[in-house]
């Protein structure tokens, strides 16, 4: 995957998204890099989820821009995938639920099989591939819905909270093959309220709190020394509150 | 009591003796039933799902009127074709009217909103599941229409079936366009009313019988089709 034809860097500018009656995401600039593991932290509705949607597309900001810098005319939508918090699994075979997005994608019809094969293998469910998916457990779907993503090659993998309904042993999946994703070029994005996780994984933390981002930073630093109070907060483990006064008394 | 007892046996002989008149009936029953669900699934799936997909001014609007005329009288479906088809009226120049074409229109117009709006139930609930992971993929409008579709076949066999029972048990449609004339417009539904006008109870009963196996029947085949190409899930 050579820089050139990249449509990372991705950017935001003052992007805000708000419903009727209240502002969800609020000013939010920064730029993302073409590599790494970015990790968002952030408590239940500070906006994590909504942050992932606006940066997928799936919803569009009220105010700002999203730019994706390596765009270069081509439609980003076609080098990004998602992988949602609850498994989506199309009413069909393990198999067909990978060869769906492929067919979307236009991914050559010879080529399909194998990527498929490959993908079944890569999550550990090479022996389902004609299994009904939604007969298969909560755990496999989500590895099958990684699958399903790894399988479109993307320049860009969105995750939110893949991990939140999973035991200890698919999650250990899950954040090896997000890893080797990582290995091979895909930028990961990814959003958990899991410290130990977030430890794990991130090469760089956005922590983010009531819509805003209080701090964006390599991981290490992050977690040596948070710049921002709320984080600090975070951190320790301490219940975050919507009023900061009431937080460090 | 005996009107029952010769009512069984009427319908027993009928059906052993394989009566070509009976037969005649049931086989037009079936074909104007059976044509007009399938050009009904053909346009009412679709536009179930258009209405469960698509946000646009006037959308519940069409969801209370498709939900309002599942209602819809037969009588009144039968006296709209009719005033439609008949020599006065803008296609009365076709010459349908007392056609079986007539009763297939007439059922048409009565199943079609009955299979569109339960199908936009069943949509409407797969599309709040997938429609996020259909975008992300990138899939068209036209293609996503199309997945949903297919993957709500199992729910959706059912709509078709529910119009199918709406449209072979109903007589007041093709009783008015149709006219119940002999060997030509004659259904079992028409033909119940006119036996039991006459007095014919037996034969009536007879024929009623027929229809309700025939009914039971096409739902059994449905239900076995359902559970050996879907197995884990009609269970």
């Amino acid at each position: 995957m050579s820089n050139a034809s990249r449509i990372l860097p991705l950017e935001l500018r003052a992007v805000t998204f708000e419903t009727e009656r209240h502002r969800l995401i609020k000013e939010m600039s920064f730029q993302l890099a073409a590599e790494g593991r970015t990790i968002i932290l952030g408590s239940n509705g500070a906006g994590k989820s909504l942050l992932l949607r606006l940066c997928h597309g799936l919803i569009r900001p009220s105010q700002g821009e999203i730019i994706w810098q390596g765009a270069a005319g081509r439609d980003p939508k076609h080098f990004q995938a998602m992988v949602f918090q609850r498994p989506v699994m199309l009413r069909r075979s393990a198999a067909a639920n990978i060869h769906f997005p492929l067919s979307i994608r236009g991914i050559p019809r010879s080529s399909r099989r194998h990527v498929i094969e490959e993908a079944l293998r890569l999550v550990g469910l090479g022996r389902f591939s004609r299994t009904p998916a939604h007969l298969l457990s909560i755990g496999e779907q989500q590895r099958l819905a990684l699958a399903r993503a790894w399988a479109l090659k993307p320049q860009i993998l969105f995750l939110d909270e893949p991990t939140a309904n999973l035991d200890p042993a698919a999650t250990h999946v899950i954040e090896e093959v997000i890893a080797e994703m990582d290995r091979a070029g895909t930028k990961i994005v990814m959003t958990t309220h899991d410290l130990g996780q977030a430890r794990r994984l991130a090469d760089e933390i956005m922590f983010i709190h009531r819509g805003r981002l209080l701090e964006k930073a390599p991981a290490a630093a992050f977690f040596d020394c948070p710049q921002n109070d709320m984080a600090r907060s975070f951190l320790r483990g301490e219940l975050l509150w919507w009023q900061r006064r009431e937080l460090t008394p | 009591m005996s009107d029952i007892g010769s009512a069984f046996a009427t319908a027993f002989a009928l059906i052993v003796q394989g009566d070509t008149h009976l037969g005649e009936i049931v086989l037009l029953s079936l074909q104007v039933s059976v044509g007009a669900v399938i050009i009904a699934s053909v346009i009412g799936l679709p536009l179930g799902a258009a209405v469960a997909m698509f946000r646009f001014p006037g959308r519940s609007v069409i969801a209370v009127v498709l939900n309002a005329l599942m209602g819809l009288p037969p009588v009144v479906v039968g006296l709209i074709v009719y005033l439609l088809l008949s020599r006065a009226g803008p296609f009365g120049t076709l010459g349908l009217l007392f056609t079986p074409t007539a009763m297939v229109i007439a059922q048409i117009v009565l199943v079609t909103p009955l299979i569109a709006a339960l199908a936009r139930q069943v949509i409407e609930d797969m599309w709040t599941e997938y429609e996020e992971q259909l975008r992300s993929f990138g899939t068209s409008t036209g293609r996503s229409l199309r997945v949903l579709l297919w993957d709500g076949r199992y729910s959706l066999l059912i709509v078709v079936l529910a119009g199918f029972g709406r449209a072979i048990a109903e007589v007041g449609a093709v009783m008015i366009v149709g006219g119940n004339i002999d060997h030509a417009t004659r259904v079992m539904t028409t033909a119940i009313a006119l036996e039991v006008s006459k007095g014919d109870i037996a034969l009536a009963l007879g024929l009623g019988i027929v229809l309700v196996a025939l009914s039971i029947a096409v739902n059994g085949v449905a239900f076995v089709l359902r559970r050996t190409v879907a197995p884990g899930r009609a269970r």
